[in-house]
């Protein structure tokens, strides 16, 4: 029977705040404000961490606690770790007791959730470090399963991933990647020798991260019992169910009056009542499962949106010009030496920014109004550009800042 | 469906936007399939776009400057100077009066004559200046009447002094409107809080956008600060506190600091154009800003088509339907917030009229960043033409069917 594979993507980007003409040159602080709301990251993430983490964490303890099968695994950003420490520890230790059961994994990532892949493979090596550090700091284990921003995969990022050491990477189960295949398999990444490739299985994750609270869904309610006949259901000699998803699913995308915890709360119970199903973590799969065949992605895909490829954070003229403007100070950045502008410039790479850029609201668009919370695309391509004409301003000054 | 319909401008002879929202509504009505009367109050030309119109005084021929002769929107002093003034006013000599009230009173007892000679399903009046004509039809036919506003008088006093009586004339005509349509919910509030009608028979339907008008040549000013490749702010509109002048000003005195090759053109004239320039002179700008004066058609599409950005800086904007005459033409805009139109586009910046830094800020980045100018450019073009007026005459259309079957016709 397949094991059921838990991920969970936790994030936070330092959103710009609005960083106008008159600041360039007077403010370098770019991501703290005084003014409520939907830029005041502190502000944020206090609402989400009552929202969401905490209840979610508190949910994730219980079930460990009443089921010795149960696994979790999750993805922590850099830049959520360090909000995490400053505007709520209490979010950070409940996490740290999840860790220390053994049974919830932490996977690896680029520490800034960045792009740094497609522009700039030192500056994507040097933050995979950054984010194993911060890994190993917070929670005293060290990631064996990479997952890159968004699902962002190709061949050639499992072959980054196996050369910096990783056994097993996480992609999209896209449609146009597996063609007649299935996601419940391990496979082996074109142009790898030893690394094995995880996949969601989009539709049953996309059952609880998008649907599960629509009312216009066929299946709605969807009740704990319901989801785990879906999965008894998928064939009897896959490997496992890979159930991919945002963690803010959990209060935050889907309210609490929507059920979602008390879903979450049966599903292992549900799960485990049909004899041989189990759970288990990516790297336990990775370990357990040789790869049935290769898979060969040439090209990226993504998790995102209905189109699953980049198109959510470059391709328009303001995303493009943006993402080259900041790619462009990673010289003169680095160069400087000054660790205050090279953590703010790596908070500038975080793809949120980007995503906030996005026009093609028409299509797909509620995803990205619910998730923008600037006002258009064209007030986060100005305020982020501004803040990056203060980064060249503070890198030509003389002398280095006195503040760093 | 037959509509008895009143104005008061139409466009050449319009000052404003009112003239050109009539137009376009009774454009889409037409595509709607629904036969519009067109009254207006005096014989004028208004080209091809009406297939039925009436004057209320068909023997005198309009001349003069209608833009100024007929603006519905004059300020408090200015309009108390026309009343003193009196019957020494071009334009309406045969008509008997002495003021725009009187004007607007003689129009009403003409509009009973006309409704009464002919046969309509439901009346429906543009502005003020038409309700007491709307309310006389109504009184004579027994036809429903559905009032339509565009501005009200606080708009026009930029929320400051209301004009009493106009504020009667304006109550008065909503109330006994069996329908009145709002062309924007920022008015349908305004006429919620300020006149006490009843919410549930306020509807908003917002005007609509129009292809862009080829340019014919550029006026003077423009061309020669594009040849000089200057930068231009433009601001089009009536030049009285409603359309904000004062803050436009303020604005340029920001930019001018950051960008002294940006240069401010302003597209209009009215009450307020000797304090503007003498605001500008204070601010040390007389250098950077062009008074190109009323513009309209091909010059207006010239001056759209070479700005590099449209400022409307409303104090208080029923609509404001240049801003959607702007970026049709592909040119990107900040419009101010306290408007109508603001509810209607996403490819633009909004900010509020007041915060000066905050749209300075806004203008500056158009400026700096040509990736931003492009998309805005673009994005506005199509968002702009969105909706047409068809879309407009639909709703209408929808809503006199409601309204007919509600009263029973009557």
């Amino acid at each position: 029977m397949p094991k059921i594979c838990l991920y969970f993507q936790v994030h936070q980007p330092f959103r710009v705040k609005q960083y106008s003409h008159f600041r360039i040159g007077q403010d370098h602080d770019y991501f703290s404000t005084e003014a409520q709301g939907n830029l005041n990251n502190a502000e944020i993430f206090r609402k989400v961490a009552r929202k969401c983490y905490l209840p979610a964490n508190r949910v994730m303890a219980e079930l460990l606690e009443r089921h010795p099968e149960f696994r979790i695994s999750y993805s922590f950003t850099g830049t959520f770790l360090e909000q995490a420490a400053a505007y709520a520890p209490e979010v950070l230790a409940s996490f740290k007791a999840l860790v220390k059961t053994g049974r919830a994994e932490v996977l690896g990532e680029t520490y800034h959730h960045s792009l740094a892949f497609l522009f700039s493979r030192d500056e994507f090596r040097r933050q995979v470090a950054l984010h194993r550090d911060a890994v190993r700091r917070h929670f005293g284990v060290r990631p064996k399963v990479f997952r890159n921003t968004e699902l962002i995969y190709s061949n050639a990022v499992a072959q980054e991933a196996e050369a910096l050491g990783f056994k097993g990477i996480i992609a999209e189960g896209a449609d146009r990647v597996l063609g007649w295949r299935s996601p419940n398999f391990v496979y082996r990444p074109a142009g790898t020798r030893r690394i094995s490739l995880l996949l969601k299985n989009y539709r049953l994750s996309d059952d609880i991260a998008f649907r599960f609270s629509s009312r216009a869904w066929n299946d709605w309610p969807l009740t704990a019992d319901k989801f785990a006949s879906w999965v008894n259901a998928v064939d009897s000699h896959s490997v496992s169910v890979n159930l991919f998803m945002d963690y803010e699913t959990f209060g935050e995308h889907q309210w609490e009056d929507t059920g979602i915890f008390e879903f979450l709360r049966h599903l292992p119970d549900q799960i485990l009542r049909h004899p041989g199903n189990s759970f288990a973590t990516p790297s336990e799969l990775v370990a357990a499962h040789q790869p049935l065949a290769e898979m060969d992605v040439p090209d990226y895909v993504s998790w995102a949106d209905i189109e699953r490829d980049l198109s959510a954070w470059k391709g328009n003229p303001l995303q493009d010009d943006a993402l080259a403007a900041a790619y462009a100070l990673e010289q003169p950045v680095k160069a400087s030496g000054r660790a205050t502008l090279i953590d703010d410039w790596g908070k500038l790479l975080t793809s949120d920014h980007f995503y906030y850029m996005c026009t093609k609201w028409f299509a797909d668009g509620d995803v990205h109004a619910y998730f923008n919370p600037y006002e258009s695309p064209y007030e986060a391509y100005v305020s982020y550009m501004n803040a990056l004409a203060d980064m060249r301003a503070r890198l030509a000054m003389e002398g280095g800042e006195t503040y760093a | 469906m037959r509509v008895l319909m009143f104005g008061w401008e139409f466009p050449p002879h319009n000052s404003g936007g009112l003239g050109v929202a009539c137009k376009g509504i009774v454009t889409g009505l037409a595509q709607e399939g629904v036969d519009v009367i067109f009254v207006l109050p005096q014989l004028m030309d208004t080209g091809d776009a009406l297939k039925d119109v009436r004057f209320a005084d068909p023997h005198t021929p309009l001349t003069g400057d209608a833009a100024s002769l007929y603006n519905p929107y004059l300020s408090p002093i200015r309009w108390r100077a026309v009343r003193l003034r009196g019957g020494k006013q071009r334009g309406f000599p045969s008509i008997p009066g002495t003021s725009l009230i009187d004007r607007v009173v003689w129009y009403a007892l003409r509009a009973a004559e006309i409704a009464k000679d002919d046969d309509f399903d439901v009346i429906h009046a543009h502005d003020w200046l038409t309700y007491p004509a709307g309310l006389a039809a109504k009184e004579v036919s027994g036809k429903p009447l559905v009032v339509h506003v565009h501005a009200t008088e606080f708009d026009r006093t930029g929320n400051g002094q209301p004009n009493r009586e106009v504020y009667e004339i304006e109550k008065a005509g909503m109330y006994a409107a069996d329908q009145v349509i709002c062309v924007s919910e920022f008015t349908r509030q305004s006429v919620i809080s300020h006149y006490g009608v009843d919410p549930a028979k306020v509807t908003v339907v917002h005007n609509a956008g129009e292809p862009p008008l080829d340019a014919a040549e550029a006026p003077f000013c423009i061309a020669e600060l594009k040849a000089a490749e200057k930068k231009i702010v433009l601001f089009v509109g009536r030049l009285t506190l409603q359309k904000g002048p004062d803050w436009f000003v303020k604005v340029a005195r920001r930019i001018a600091n950051e960008r002294p090759d940006t240069h401010f053109v302003v597209a209009g004239s009215g009450d307020m154009e000797g304090q503007m320039r003498r605001e500008v002179r204070e601010a040390g700008l007389d250098g950077k800003f062009a008074f190109a004066g009323f513009l309209r058609d091909g010059q207006l599409a010239a001056a759209y088509r070479l700005a590099d950005v449209y400022l409307m800086p409303s104090v208080s904007e029923p609509f404001g339907l240049t801003a959607l005459e702007a970026m049709s033409h592909g040119l990107p805009s900040v419009v101010s917030r306290q408007s109508g139109v603001a509810e209607v586009i996403r490819h633009c910046f909004k900010a509020d009229f007041w915060d000066v830094d905050a749209t300075a800020s806004k203008i500056l980045a158009v400026l700096n960043y040509p990736a931003l100018k492009e998309t805005l450019r673009q994005e506005g073009r199509r968002d702009a033409q969105r909706s047409g007026w068809r879309d407009t005459g639909r709703k209408l259309r929808n809503l006199y069917d409601s309204v007919v079957s509600r009263t029973g016709g009557k």
